[in-house]
């Protein structure tokens, strides 16, 4: 580490999605694909093997009209403390080449494409089904290539890719501060590309240990509870897995709260 | 035509008999070697593998195979570090079986990476806190003491053998195998139990994930007590396979009852072990993530609770009850009945943690993934199994792997 990693204060970039603003428009989704060179094919009818670093869940309530509910779930990548929260990610701590890796300095996990062999391990460990493998080399329409990111590299067939919180876009705000003589940026310097094209203002991204930070406030995370929200309508997806992620969702709703981790039939409504 | 490298004091089949079975099996070979080429130059699309379902019929192929290999370190193990001497009598059957296994397990794993030519990234750039790291290790330090192990059983062939330098170099490699079965069976330990470890370890999938002591999970050590618990009926099955079809005894009843009785009773122990491990997961760490036993084994098209009872039960307590009694062993049928239950038992093992591990819904709106292999898959998978014959074939024809065969079978001059 050198000195001016040790002069900055060390982050915890998060995300946290208000459920009740998100209406499944798939902005997010879209914003995602163009910003980060994510291949599509030509059929995309098969959701088993296409790329969606952003994916849009459709969830009902289960009852019948007049009482049907719906909600929208945006699931990028967690960014998974791990168990305690110390980097161990499901994913991190099985890949065996280090070709994804837990970066402490902002608590955001890597995809190294060139270093991942393809052995899908990692895909194996991650619950949310935020990994995905490129099957096919990646072909891009027309003239499309013209429009590509120079930003962001893309991936060749058989390695694994994910959402990345557009990682390129941090390191960039951090160019432009220090060029600025700054050695630490502002929280609207650093935003991903699916929360600045959410229209309904559903996403909201930042640092979680910045008490000014919008992310903050929204959740107040407990850090004597690896980042728990104590914002009692805040969760995160599969708390009871401890893998400790840094999306959180906000809901009004109890049943979309609930819809976030398993529960045994009959069990205390309270652990919801 | 080929008498010459012929073991002396053996009869075997006319070539053009051994040469119609070497071509018959060779083109599912071909079959299996033209898929296998499809995948590594068109891509994993040609499987029917997906986003949801990363691992499949191949991590199943390979931890079934290198759990049915696990007769060769066991038996190593009963001979050389044990002192059980009669099993010297059955060893190099399960040597060639162990290299067969093991090669065919690197194999599968060199079609199953994205990336073949990154393979080395695994040993190069190795994560130490990962179970396939050390599964890769091992599995190639172990593949190399293997090749060691069958190296001097080569060199016995009576043509090498007539070299004084090969038939010095298998003497002394036969005075220091004991070093090398020790070598094995120490690799053996953490290969397999790392085998297990790589689904035990995954604390996000719930059907997978178990507590353990230190960074091992019990999958560590249950899959290991089960390689050396089932291995040996694998080598068994495949003796007497070869039994059959050569219309042969190559092996004495008191070596084979030996080798079955040694394995009952490690069955039975760690089907106790399995048992006391699945109702504590059942009991505690399931229920602690928010699933009950039944949430795995319902809801879809295939997997009920059939199959815990097919692996516990009848090829678990079935296979151990037989094998542990004196009866049991002497009745061919019950004997022949156990050592196929014990093969299914230990494969549908590892099927389930592999397929099942992959299938079971983690997140409360998302549904079973059920899957089925494409062709390229189902060639690849028959591949090893097409080689492994051949390699035994071979090896059967010209080296002596049955060093009793002379004396059950003696040829009328």
């Amino acid at each position: 580490m050198n000195k001016e990693h040790k002069d900055t204060k060390t982050k915890k970039f998060g995300m946290v999605i208000d459920l009740d603003l998100c209406t499944g428009c798939g902005a997010c989704m879209v914003a995602c694909m163009a910003e980060n060179n994510v291949p599509f094919k030509e059929d995309e009818s098969n959701k088993l093997d296409s790329i969606t670093w952003m994916r849009v869940y459709k969830l009902t309530n289960g009852k019948s009209f007049p009482d049907t509910d719906i909600c929208y779930i945006p699931r990028p990548c967690q960014h998974c403390g791990g168990i305690g929260d110390h980097g161990h990610s499901p994913c991190v701590s099985v890949c065996p080449a280090t070709a994804t890796d837990y970066d402490h300095e902002t608590g955001i996990v890597s995809q190294i494409y060139t270093r991942c062999f393809g052995c899908r391990y990692c895909m194996a460990a991650c619950p949310y089904h935020a990994r995905y493998f490129n099957w096919w080399d990646p072909v891009w329409p027309g003239d499309m290539k013209e429009s590509l990111s120079p930003n962001v590299s893309p991936r060749m067939r058989g390695v694994v890719e994910k959402c990345s919180f557009c990682f390129h876009r941090y390191q960039q705000a951090k160019d432009r501060a220090y060029a600025n003589g700054r050695r630490e940026i502002e929280e609207n310097e650093y935003q991903t590309a699916c929360t600045q094209a959410c229209p309904a203002g559903a996403i909201t991204f930042g640092d979680l240990n910045n008490p000014e930070h919008q992310v903050h406030k929204l959740v107040n995370p407990d850090p004597k509870h690896c980042g728990r929200p104590k914002n009692p309508k805040a969760f995160r997806l599969l708390e009871r897995l401890q893998t400790n992620p840094k999306v959180y969702y906000i809901s009004s709703r109890e049943w979309v709260r609930r819809a976030g981790d398993n529960y045994i039939k009959n069990e205390s409504k309270q652990i919801a | 035509m080929d008498s010459a490298l012929i073991p002396e004091g053996v009869k075997r089949c006319p070539l053009w008999k051994f040469a119609l079975g070497i071509i018959i099996v060779g083109v599912v070979l071909l079959w299996g070697v033209y898929a296998m080429f499809l995948c590594w130059f068109k891509g994993l699309n040609q499987t029917n593998m997906n986003d949801a379902y990363g691992f499949a019929i191949w991590i199943w192929a390979d931890l079934a195979v290198i759990a049915l290999g696990g007769g060769a370190f066991f038996t190593g193990f009963l001979r050389y570090i044990v002192g059980k001497d009669e099993l010297k009598n059955i060893i190099n059957c399960t040597i060639v079986i162990g290299f067969i296994c093991y090669s065919s397990a690197l194999l599968i794993l060199a079609i199953d990476i994205g990336q073949p030519l990154r393979g080395w990234f695994i040993f190069w750039h190795a994560n130490v806190h990962s179970m396939l790291t050390e599964v890769a290790f091992c599995l190639s330090c172990y593949f190399a003491v293997l090749t060691i192990e069958y190296l001097p059983l080569i060199l016995e062939n009576r043509q090498t053998d007539k070299i004084p330098f090969f038939h010095n170099l298998s003497h002394n490699l036969h005075e220091v195998m004991a070093v090398f079965a020790a070598t094995g069976a120490f690799l053996s330990f953490f290969h397999q139990g790392s085998l297990g470890g790589v689904a035990g370890v995954l604390f996000g999938r719930p059907f997978a994930f178990r507590e353990g002591v230190l960074i091992w999970p019990w999958t560590f050590f249950l899959f290991t007590w089960s390689a050396a618990a089932y291995g040996p009926c694998f080598s068994l099955l495949v003796t007497r396979i070869i039994e059959k079809i050569t219309k042969k005894q190559l092996v004495k009843q008191n070596v084979i009852e030996l080798l079955a009785k040694i394995s009952g009773w490690m069955i039975a122990t760690y089907i106790v072990a399995k048992i006391i491990d699945t109702w504590y997961w059942a009991a505690v760490t399931a229920p602690s993530n928010g699933f009950t036993l039944l949430d795995f084994y319902s809801g879809n098209a295939l997997y009920g609770i059939w199959i815990l009872v097919l692996e516990i039960v009848i090829c678990g307590i079935v296979p151990a009850c037989i094998l542990i009694t004196e009866k049991g062993r002497k009745n061919k049928l019950a004997f022949t009945t156990a050592i196929i239950l014990g093969v299914v038992g230990v494969s549908l093992n590892r099927w389930v943690m592999v397929l099942q591990v992959m299938a079971v819904p983690v997140l409360p709106f998302e549904s079973w993934n059920l899957y089925y292999p494409s062709w390229q898959e189902v060639a690849t998978t028959v591949l090893p199994v097409a080689y492994g014959i051949i390699l035994i074939m071979i090896s059967y024809r010209y080296l002596p792997i049955f060093p009793q065969e002379k004396e059950l079978n003696p040829i009328e001059s």
